[in-house]
């Protein structure tokens, strides 16, 4: 679409970041923390939440919330970027890293999809969840997740579009082939990094 | 006459003219543009707004709108939100002779018009009157007679959206009923309902589910899904109540 | 209570970009549990991100749209969802 008509007077709310190099390109700073939502937010009691690894490895693993949150977490800050160009810098997060998660598991395979309560899915190489890459947060700026964002725990992979961090996550299925999740599939970049503008298929 | 455009056509952006921006309320305004080659709405359909920055940013909101197809110029209202990035603009920076980027008219399934009949049972909430606005106004553009009543929340009386125009479209039509009820605060004297809107007033308020009257609720989502789930607790068909949430993005 | 959760009508505007007949009006037939109802009866999520109208009764996406503006002008559209769409005759 092109950007014929200028309102007069009209200044977003979202500043565009020249120049700032922690700003990917085509990116805009935004203030408070937009909730962008593809279906109902879902309300699973603790009691009945459960994480998984599962698929091709030896052995699949269960935790439940007990067990999850008794597992040592990482208080982290990153700056995480929204495909729909917003970008929010430093913010901080707690979480159990997903090489904690997968020590030890058996496995050669070289992708993951991750799902959610609501049938959400993503997919990613194994090797952008690992090496200190990747997070399932229960803890956003000190509080815990609220469930419009995601909680009570989400993926959180910051090098890549939010839309790969999936809210609400349930599990990570290890996969021989990639299986490009629920946006990947509807023309949404299957790998979706930001210094790189992969927003789109081609891109 | 109104002129509903029949032939098929895909939705286009275009650019209306303001052509006046009256205060109604304290926290609103009525926005009248000239759209060039409007083709006429159906009473309850909304357009979409679009502002653009200087740098390419956008930003893209939904607005009812309140005239009646009848009507010459298409009215929208717009409710200002303090902390909102689209409704500031519209009653705060924009003025007679600008230009505004809409597409429209949208939304053919919250729409009625007289030959639909009734009764009519229409429920807002604050600016959820809009569409429904567009609705009575329609009804008496076209001189018809339809039993309609209206069940219109607001926080206070200074507050009532279009208080004074619904007055003078009730006055003399007994088949047109307003019944408001005032959530926050109330005038000295007042007699009318003064609580949210609950199965109890509708219960007392809503033509009986015998009547079949078509029902159109709008305003904020916990009103909404509160009017809708009590009329189908009530016996209303659930095919027969219409709703249209304003959702988290009203401004 | 859900504030991203609208009803299908919001949809409508998205829609309309693509498809020259009114949608909302549509009778769809959902494809995982057979529930019909008019498109603008069912529940839509409308985000920069994209569209996914779900059915009303059971959640499960009726449609979904996702549109690149930037670059080539691209949608993407999924009905698998959708069993049949009934279009209402012209008024």
């Amino acid at each position: 679409m092109g950007r014929g008509f200028i309102s007069r007077g009209f200044r977003g709310r979202r500043r565009r970041a020249e120049g700032d190099d922690r700003v990917p390109p085509g990116q805009y700073l935004v203030e408070g923390f937009p909730v962008l939502s593809a279906g109902p937010t879902p309300h699973t009691p603790l009691a009945e939440w459960s994480f998984a690894i599962e698929g091709e490895v030896d052995e699949p693993r269960t935790w439940s919330w007990e067990e999850f949150r008794a597992l040592p977490s990482e208080e982290f800050t990153r700056d995480i970027h929204c495909v729909t160009k917003w970008s929010k810098l430093g913010t901080t997060w707690e979480g159990v890293s997903l090489d904690l998660l997968l020590e030890g598991v058996d496995t050669a395979a070289e992708y993951v999809v991750a799902y959610s309560d609501g049938g959400y899915t993503t997919n990613l190489p194994l090797e952008e969840a690992t090496g200190g890459k990747a997070w399932i947060a229960h803890t956003y700026e000190g509080e815990p997740l609220s469930p419009e964002h995601g909680g009570p725990a989400r993926l959180l992979v910051p090098h890549l579009y939010l839309w790969k961090s999936a809210k609400w996550v349930r599990g990570l299925r290890l996969v021989n082939q990639d299986e490009p999740g629920f946006w990947e599939s509807l023309g949404y970049h299957n790998h979706g990094d930001p210094w790189r503008e992969q927003r789109y298929w081609g891109d | 006459m109104i002129r509903v455009a029949e032939a098929p056509r895909k939705l286009a952006w275009r650019i209306g003219e303001v052509v006046e921006s009256s205060p109604d309320t304290p926290r609103t305004k009525s926005l009248f543009l000239e759209v060039p080659g409007w083709e006429g709405h159906r009473a309850g359909q909304h357009v979409d707004v679009r502002l653009t920055a200087e740098d390419g940013y956008q930003a893209q909101r939904s607005y009812s709108i309140a005239s009646a197809p009848e009507a010459g110029r298409v009215e929208l209202l717009v409710e200002r939100l303090d902390d909102g990035e689209v409704s500031p603009y519209l009653t705060d920076e924009l003025r007679a002779g600008d230009g505004l980027e809409l597409r429209g008219p949208i939304g053919g399934w919250f729409a009625w018009e007289t030959r639909e009949g009734g009764p009519l049972l229409l429920v807002a909430g604050g600016s959820g009157i809009a569409p429904l606005m567009a609705m009575i106004r329609h009804r008496k553009a076209a001189g018809n007679d339809t039993p309609t009543r209206l069940l219109f929340s607001s926080r206070s009386y200074e507050e009532i959206i279009f208080r004074e125009k619904l007055e003078q479209l009730a006055a003399g039509d007994e088949t047109l009923q307003i019944i408001h009820t005032l959530t926050r605060s109330r005038p000295e004297g007042w007699t009318g309902y003064a609580r949210r809107i609950d199965e109890q007033i509708l219960n007392e308020v809503a033509f009986s589910p015998e009547e079949r009257p078509l029902a159109f609720v709008c305003g904020p989502t916990p009103l909404v899904e509160t009017v809708a789930t009590a009329l189908v607790g009530l016996g209303h068909e659930p095919t027969r109540v219409k709703t249209e949430r304003f959702g988290p993005t009203g401004g | 209570m859900d504030e991203q959760r609208l009803d299908g009508n919001a949809a409508a505007g998205v829609l309309a970009e693509i498809f020259t007949f009114e949608v909302t009006t549509a009778r769809a037939a959902c494809a995982h549990c057979g529930a019909t109802g008019e498109v603008g009866a069912q529940m839509a999520y409308v985000t920069e991100i994209g569209t996914v109208v779900r059915c009303a009764a059971c959640d499960n996406p009726l449609i979904r749209v996702v549109r690149q503006d930037e670059g080539p002008e691209r949608y993407w559209l999924d009905l698998k969802g959708v069993e049949y769409l009934q279009l209402r005759e012209r008024m």
